[in-house]
């Protein structure tokens, strides 16, 4: 089955197929965000594009300053002044058949009617999500009764102990308070909550950085599961490509607020056509394999207020010609990726 | 973190008033003589309780003496009270606060017991007493008080203050190279208390004027000084309000008021720094993206 | 990675060693009741020239405060930390400085933000040799930064840590600690805060430290992977206890104490995308607990509660260490039933879904 949804959106990204496709849920074009200042704007994400089919997970990985925060808060229009969204639009594809909805010039009641029924986040602290002086179950009553009007007591109580127990959750912790709970529970809770409305899409930032391996591990499977049962799209965001690798279907890498390249899990590890991804696939040294001193990648990202020119990463790149000082790589599509690299162009290769 | 601060309009505001009379305290007696030309103990049997004039621009005293001539002399008495029972509370914060914060346990135990004790203590009453027996002696004196019975607040901020910083990984890290705890006091930890040092300090200089007038009101002050307090408690003595004399006890006490204005207004614009979240700049920023987006808005629907 | 050269354990006398330390903290409840948080319980391990040992372990573990032990910030509550052999608790921390430093973990909160770099470095080294004069000083300062990689030195010296990346920052924090002219550098998870890219140049660093000046190194961190790149033995912590350790290549592919084993298999491992389907690489990995309690761990063996192979003896006696050969160990009541062959006939998760599984019909 999986295999089945990584073929299906694999081959409509590249077909660069017409928006409110059937098997589209989010299509991203040409986002672009800025943060305003007394003198103009710094752009912290440029042009991002892609599309997200139903029940696909799409991993984002990128270094602190690459636009992974803004783009997540973008998507999500949780983005608050001096944050604006300068062009590009995000339309959003309901299950039903309706129309696409551009999210981009909603305003905040229409958003709210999205969010939990179409599209719902899962912050990196818990602590941040759940209210610290309300029961568990509580919340999860407050979140439901307000998405489904008409829904009573007794329903919102059975439906809250169906959705701990979807993430492993006791019944009887739905008496408890946040601060009564470990780490990892309370981050699986945030994800109960997220799933209560049924959402098409959910979007987590950072979502195991707070907690450990073993717990990252118990967390990412349960989504995995609830994914295959429920169908929902998930866009997960995170420094941490080695976990992406094993987790999403496929993965964007973000790099100095571009999107340098995105394709198939598998192909970004066996054969990533970036610099920059392979770079940073290199920097996650093997748990099994034999060990070689590896480098990582040198030098700092880009301050965004005075980008490099022609290629954001042509200072650090290992690879770069004289070209890439000067002239803004194109996006090449290769089978199974899309990457913005000079080298990649059939000028290049011949 | 300076240049910012000066960015502030409430800041500067406050500053420049605050340096105004600082001015004033420090030049007094050459600007009454040199530029004004009168004594302010000078008697002008000619005008005796006269209203604001040309020859005086705020008046007589039922003495005959100017009152702007006293106004400015009163800088000096109340602005030397204020700073000094502000440098000594601020020292006495300070040496208490800190030492007990940074050192924790048993001498944190007897500083901390010192402070509580003179935080409930009636400072009032114990004023009163105590300059009841040193009457007489000259502003510095009522000074001295002030500031030895209003430090406590202050150390308990710094205590807590202190504490918050000392077990920060850099204070450890300098630690283990070999710093004495003197060093570690004055070079790591104390420059991150001096935005509260600072305010603090304002905060006692407007409290020691405030406690310089309302002692001098209620009749504890040096007879022969000239203070902001001592000219309201000359207008009271003669029922200047009943009488409308107004030019005896509003100079001063807008003198007063204005000095207290700026020092709230300097704390209010320190704690904007500190706190983004009350910064008044975030309305700005809103205003700013806003009319980005208007204009991105404006430019799609031309296209 | 280059192989460290071969100095077993047992030829030298370490220069830094844990020997039976615990360590209990008290903590008040706001009523007046206090409760015991056993934060490390019985933990031995010895540094050698030249040598680093990585410490694992999940937060809670205990590996922050035997760091901290190690480095004198808290006393052992029985136990001793020795120097050379000797216990330190009759040295001045002063002076023990002068041979261990800690480096934090966090490069934004470890230097002043109010000072420049010089002032960490010129402090540093004035402390250590007083009768450096300033142009000596400004001199060694810049080969400092220079040794961690920090070319031209001079540009640095009058940077403020704001100006700096976190790398750069770590980099002049590991400099700080050099000036002092330390044996033993203490690591407390030194790369968990940095940018991804950058931290396999932070490790090449250590390992060069290592190497070049023959320090004694600690490395504590949650992240197995960077453990086995940079070190030479391992040690893993559970619940306060250490409970496995050896040559780094023996633990991690052939673990002996299934909290190992568990850890191991939970670490995220690029090599199995594509070999393993999905569904194979997360299946059964649901419910595989949590930590227990510090203030109340259970009896007998601190993992039992979460172990698919526990036995009656693992609920009541804590088992005892069992060398395994070539320097590995495991505190594990697997070894002495002879039942050692189960840990690494299937993975933990399986195991674990088996054993419900039994229990339940």
């Amino acid at each position: 089955m999986t295999a089945d949804i990584r073929d299906h959106t694999a081959s409509q990204h590249l077909a660069d197929g017409p928006p409110g496709d059937a098997g589209t849920v989010l299509d991203v074009r040409d986002l672009t965000v800025s943060y305003v200042g007394p003198d103009g704007g710094t752009v912290a994400c440029r042009d991002v594009t892609f599309q997200l089919g139903r029940g696909e997970v799409l991993g984002i990985a990128g270094e602190s300053g690459s636009g992974k925060s803004t783009l997540i808060t973008a998507l999500t229009r949780l983005q608050r002044p001096p944050a604006t969204t300068t062009a590009g639009s995000i339309v959003f594809h309901p299950s039903d058949g309706r129309p696409g909805i551009d999210l981009v010039p909603l305003g905040s009641r229409e958003l709210r009617r999205l969010r939990w029924t179409s599209m719902s986040i899962v912050l990196q602290s818990a602590m941040d999500a759940l209210n610290p002086v309300m029961r568990l179950g509580d919340q999860f009553a407050d979140v439901l009764r307000t998405h489904h009007r008409g829904m009573d007591r007794a329903a919102a109580k059975v439906r809250t102990v169906e959705l701990l127990g979807m993430v492993g959750i006791s019944a009887d912790r739905a008496r408890s308070f946040p601060h009564e709970m470990s780490g990892g529970m309370r981050q699986r809770a945030t994800i109960a909550l997220a799933l209560a409305c049924s959402p098409q899409l959910v979007v987590m930032d950072e979502p195991t950085t707070a907690v450990d391996v073993v717990m990252q591990r118990q967390i990412m499977a349960q989504v995995l599961r609830l994914r295959r049962e429920l169908g929902f799209a998930v866009i997960i965001v995170t420094h941490d490509l080695s976990l992406l690798l094993e987790v999403a279907d496929r993965i964007a890498i973000m790099y100095a607020g571009r999107i340098v390249e995105i394709g198939s899990a598998e192909a970004l590890y066996r054969t990533p056509a970036h610099p920059y991804t392979r770079g940073l696939r290199d920097s996650f040294p093997p748990l099994h394999a034999p060990l070689t001193t590896l480098h990582g990648i040198p030098g700092t990202p880009p301050d965004l207020r005075r980008l490099p020119t022609g290629c954001p990463f042509h200072p650090r790149c290992p690879v770069a010609v004289e070209a890439c000082s000067s002239t803004k790589p194109p996006l090449v599509h290769l089978p199974d990726q899309a990457a913005e690299c000079l080298l990649l162009t059939p000028e290049a290769t011949s | 973190m300076l240049p910012s601060l000066w960015s502030n309009p409430k800041v500067r505001f406050g500053l420049v008033v605050v340096g105004f009379f600082t001015a004033l305290a420090v030049l007094g007696p050459w600007l009454t003589e040199s530029v004004l030309g009168v004594d302010p103990r000078a008697n002008d049997i000619s005008a005796i309780a006269s209203p604001p004039s040309a020859e005086h621009w705020l008046g007589t005293t039922q003495f005959g003496q100017d009152v702007l001539a006293q106004l400015v002399a009163g800088a000096r008495g109340s602005m030397f009270v204020g700073v000094l029972a502000a440098l000594i509370g601020t020292a006495l914060a300070i040496a208490f606060g800190v030492t007990a914060g940074y050192f924790g346990g048993t001498v944190d135990h007897i500083l901390n017991f010192v402070t509580n004790l003179f935080m409930v203590m009636p400072v009032l009453p114990l004023i009163f007493i105590v300059s009841g027996y040193l009457r007489g002696t000259g502003l510095w004196v009522i000074a001295v008080i002030i500031g030895v019975f209003g430090w406590a607040g202050g150390a308990r901020t710094l205590r807590a203050q202190t504490l918050s910083v000392r077990n920060r990984d850099f204070v450890l890290g300098m630690r283990m190279l070999g710093e004495s705890h003197g060093r570690l006091v004055a070079v790591e930890v104390l420059p991150h208390l001096v935005g509260w040092i600072a305010s603090m300090f304002l905060g006692a200089l407007i409290g020691g004027i405030l406690a310089e007038a309302g002692l001098a009101f209620l009749g504890i002050s040096d007879s022969g000084s000239i203070s902001w307090g001592s000219m309201i408690q000359a207008a009271q003595s003669q029922s200047a309000v009943l009488r409308g004399i107004w030019w005896w006890f509003v100079p001063p006490g807008l003198c007063i008021a204005l000095i207290g204005t700026a020092a709230a207004m300097i704390n209010f614009g320190v704690d904007e720094l500190a706190n983004p979240k009350l910064r008044a700049g975030t309305r700005r920023v809103i205003r700013r993206t806003r009319r980005a987006e208007r204009a991105v808005a404006a430019e799609g629907g031309a296209a | 990675m280059t192989a460290a050269p071969e100095a077993v354990a047992g030829e030298s006398t370490p220069v830094l060693s844990a020997v039976d330390v615990t360590k209990h903290f008290v903590v008040r409840g706001a009523v007046g009741d206090s409760s015991v948080v056993r934060a490390v319980e019985n933990a031995s391990v010895d540094l050698h020239e030249g040598r680093i040992v990585a410490v694992v372990g999940e937060s809670g573990s205990g590996k922050t405060t035997l760091a901290r032990m190690l480095a004198r910030f808290y006393e052992p509550t029985t136990g001793e930390i020795l120097l050379d052999g000797v216990p330190a608790t009759g040295r001045a921390t002063r002076t023990y400085h002068q041979d261990v430093q800690l480096i934090f973990q966090d490069p934004f909160g470890s230097l002043n933000p109010v000072h420049r770099v010089r002032h960490n470095l010129d402090r540093a080294l004035r402390i250590h040799d007083r009768r450096l004069s300033a142009s000596e000083r400004r001199k060694a300062a810049i080969e400092l930064l220079e040794r961690v990689s920090l070319t031209p030195g001079e540009d640095y010296l009058d940077k403020f840590p704001h100006e700096l990346s976190g790398g750069q920052r770590q980099r002049v924090v590991i400099a700080r600690a050099l000036a002092v002219g330390p044996r033993v550098l203490l690591g407390d998870e030194p790369i968990s805060m940095l940018d991804v890219s950058i931290r396999l140049e932070m490790l090449n660093l250590l390992d060069r430290l290592r190497r070049e000046d023959g320090l004694a190194l600690l490395y504590i961190t949650h992240d197995i992977a960077s453990a086995r790149y940079v070190c030479d033995d391992v040690v893993v912590m559970y619940a306060g206890e250490m409970v496995e350790g050896g040559p780094k290549e023996e633990v991690i592919a052939r673990p002996a104490h299934p909290y190992t084993k568990l850890l191991v298999e939970s670490s995220p491992d690029p090599d199995r995308v594509g070999t393993l389907s999905r569904e194979e690489l997360f299946d059964d990995a649901e419910a595989l607990g949590e930590p227990p309690s510090l203030i109340e761990p259970p009896d007998g063996c601190r993992f039992h509660p979460r172990c698919p192979f526990a036995m009656e003896r693992c609920r009541t006696q804590a088992p005892p260490r069992t060398d395994v050969g070539g320097g590995h160990w495991a505190r594990c009541w697997l070894h002495q039933e002879g039942r050692a062959e189960e840990i690494g006939a299937t993975t933990f998760a399986a195991a674990l879904a088996n054993r419900d599984k039994e229990v339940r019909s």
